[in-house]
């Protein structure tokens, strides 16, 4: 967490009363986080009543799809659409609305550098328009960065109602939820500087979805429970902080492919072509697992990620991947490397000096 | 050293990679999802490898402060053991999926894979221990003989010994528990394994019965008379007398037992209990974990199930068949299993039984 949100945070913690409440405390309560609601309203260009705080980016994202499906189902309307490279908690609400809420689920295919497939849309759009409930396509895609052409989305889908999974991008590049000009966007802020457990789903003034959560009626009636005051007004904190330099992450992003490219020539930094976010670089090593080199790089003291593990913790191949074009093979020998505002040159160094001897072990393995 | 400890989620293995910590290695602790499709908790005393399991093991790790991945072994395990084990019934043996394990998965696919990243060997909580000798290292008994695990470890050759760490082999399971309590290791009470991992109901019969099939056969006598009808000749076991539903009695009122099964004429074979008495055993597939068995007859033991009798007998191997000639015939004895030659209490090597007389 970045430190203007810790000390928010914990002075927060210390205050009595519960938002929702009318006498003194209560309302001192109310104000500190309506304050922390137009900030972070200020910091993605919407209004602050358009702003529902949930408790997780996969909240927010299950209240969108859940709600503007069964909105748009009231009206006829039973398809979901959403792109082959949405995060799980897109892709499994999605699947869920199929198996049990009569969806027809339809996936909007990428290209080599993961950026979707824009002419499947329109054409989709054309044929089937009147069908479609919602459009969901991520702002920019975990795994490899990938930043997607939302704008775009949004004049093809016309009337149809879009949302985006900003989870990713919110504090990385220009984020403006105006501009983009979606229905509905999630945001997450432990992905920005602030606290685990605090989420937004950004949904414009006057569209009312059906809720997940019913009680007290607090947000708009879309998303009872009690206000986490302290959680909340840590994540303006954050938003409002110029802890992320962008331009100095991508820097060091490029030196790191640039430095990986050159020592290790057979390697794939996968969506090389593609508008990427500063932090991220996906790479495919011919030959290995990635499992295999997470523990070796774990051993170095260097963090880095594998696509996704199932409920076992047994690693699967990306859906990511698959969807730009990998096979399960070169999907699973994939590492993803994600640089952050207090990154330096020196982690880019370290990472770069272990490896080529981790690779050389991690090829010896897979073969063993 | 550095060395990858296996952790099944057992309180076995959590000791065995707390010693390996106590005894000054570098261990990583490292849970093998064996099912690509695994069981979310465990029932009983059955299966291993379920999502719990998994968790068992995580937690024990955090205990011991060692860092712990997931192994993705299902298809390695699939091909090795189950498959295998598949192959073995319907080709009328027993085999026994545990040995097929540690020579397959845990002392082959792990230890190479262990090897190959810069680790030194493989920690296990098998009930087992090895020793230096002039002839390298070898493997022997554990001290508690009712959970001797050295039949199932017999198929290690000499390189995979040498990979191989035992912690536990010199104290009895009742004190594993104790000092697992006094570890803080929550599956220190945790029932123990038994019967078949990938076989979760427990019902192998059920179990091969939905994989090959049920096709009526007969049951013959030993001049070949058909005296009644089975479902499946997989699921009888030689030596087995209950269940055989026959009608027609013996002249003389004596019981019948299995005596073979013969997979290709779908045919199980019954006859009398003298007839079940084996002196001889000859065994395919030999692996040695010390010095190589010769032509030259020794005197030794033999075992022929994972906690049967060590019985006295001699041995000799042809270059081809590994054969052990018993002081006291033995009632009763599939091909398929294991024959484990023992020097006292070293494991000198084993066979695959294919010929019994």
């Amino acid at each position: 967490m970045v430190e203007e949100a810790l000390i928010a945070m914990t002075a927060q913690l210390a205050r009595l009363g519960n938002p929702s409440s009318l006498h003194t405390h209560g309302r001192a309560t109310r104000r500190t986080l309506e304050d922390a609601r137009e900030v972070i309203a200020k910091e993605v260009g919407c209004l602050p009543s358009e702003v529902i705080f949930t408790a997780s980016g996969t909240e927010a994202n299950n209240t969108a799809l859940k709600g503007l499906y069964w909105q748009g189902r009231d009206k006829g309307k039973h398809v979901v659409v959403i792109s082959s490279i949405e995060h799980h908690a897109i892709v499994d609400p999605a699947h869920w609305l199929a198996e049990h809420e009569g969806a027809e689920v339809i996936q909007i295919p990428v290209n080599a550098d993961g950026v979707i497939d824009l002419e499947f849309l329109t054409q989709l759009v054309t044929t089937r328009g009147n069908e479609i409930a919602l459009i969901s396509v991520m702002h920019a895609n975990n795994e490899t960065g990938v930043i997607q052409p939302i704008p775009k989305v949004v004049d093809i889908a016309g009337e149809i109602p879009v949302h985006t999974d900003a989870a990713q991008s919110f504090k990385k590049i220009p984020l403006s939820f105006a501009d983009l000009g979606v229905y509905a966007m999630s945001l997450s802020a432990h992905k920005m500087g602030g606290p685990l457990g605090i989420g937004a789903l950004v949904l414009r003034r006057a569209v009312e979805i059906p809720a997940l959560l019913h009680g007290g009626g607090q947000e708009r009636e879309i998303r009872s429970g009690t206000l986490n005051a302290p959680a909340i007004v840590a994540f303006a904190a954050a938003a409002k902080s110029k802890y992320y330099d962008s331009a100095k992450v991508s820097e060091l992003r490029d030196s790191f492919i640039a430095g990986i490219t050159s020592a290790l020539p057979e390697v794939i930094v996968n969506g090389l072509k593609a508008d990427r976010l500063p932090g991220i670089v996906n790479v495919t090593f011919p030959g290995t697992q990635s499992d295999t080199l997470l523990l070796l790089m774990d051993a170095q003291n260097i963090s880095c990620s594998t696509g996704s593990a199932c409920s076992a913790g047994v690693h699967e191949a990306s859906h990511v991947l698959l969807a730009m074009g990998h096979n399960e093979v070169s999907a699973q020998s994939s590492l993803r490397f994600s640089f952050g505002a207090t990154s330096t040159h020196a982690d880019v160094d370290l990472a770069l000096s272990v490896l080529p001897d981790v690779i050389t072990r991690g090829r010896a393995a897979n073969l063993s | 050293m550095k060395l990858i400890a296996a952790m099944s989620g057992g309180v076995d293995s959590a000791v065995a990679a707390a010693r390996a910590v106590d005894a000054g290695h570098d261990v990583i602790g490292v849970h093998l999802a064996l099912s690509s499709n695994p069981q979310k908790y465990r029932s009983g005393a059955r299966g291993c490898c379920t999502i719990e399991d998994s968790h068992d093991a995580r937690r024990a790790a955090d205990v011991i402060g060692i860092p712990f991945y997931i192994w993705d072994m299902a298809e390695e395990f699939h091909d090795g053991v189950v498959e295998d084990f598949l192959a073995e019934y319907a080709a009328g043996r027993t085999p026994n999926p545990c040995l097929r394990c540690n020579e397959k998965i845990k002392f082959a696919a792990v230890l190479d894979r262990a090897r190959a990243m810069g680790f030194d060997g493989v920690v296990t909580g098998h009930y087992a221990r090895t020793q230096i000798s002039d002839s390298g290292k070898t493997l022997h008994r554990a001290v508690d003989h009712s959970k001797d695990q050295s039949y199932v470890l017999s198929v290690l050759t000499v390189e995979q010994i040498e990979g191989a760490i035992f912690p536990l082999g010199d104290t009895t399971k009742v004190d594993i528990r104790k000092e697992a309590e006094a570890r803080g290791l929550a599956v220190a009470q945790k029932p123990d394994s038994h019967d078949i991992c990938f076989v979760p109901s427990g019902d192998n019969a059920g179990w091969l019965r939905d994989r090959l099939g049920s096709e009526v056969g007969p049951i013959v006598d030993h001049n070949g008379v058909k005296i009644g009808e089975h479902k499946g000749a997989y699921t009888y076991t030689i030596g087995q007398r209950k269940g055989l539903g026959l009608t027609v009695p013996t002249a003389d009122g004596s019981p019948r037992f299995v005596l073979k099964i013969e997979p290709v004429s779908n045919t199980v074979v019954v006859g009398a209990r003298e007839d079940l008495a084996v002196s001889t055993m000859r065994g395919e597939r030999a692996v040695w974990c010390g010095p190589a068995v010769t032509a030259q007859p020794q005197r030794g033991f033999v075992q022929v199930r994972a906690h049967g009798a060590a019985l006295t007998c001699t041995y000799f191997f042809d270059g081809r068949l590994l054969t052990a000639q018993l002081d006291q015939p033995l009632l009763g004895l599939a091909t398929g299993q294991a024959m484990v030659i023992y020097d006292g209490d070293r494991v000198v090597g084993s066979a695959t039984i294919c010929e019994t007389e």
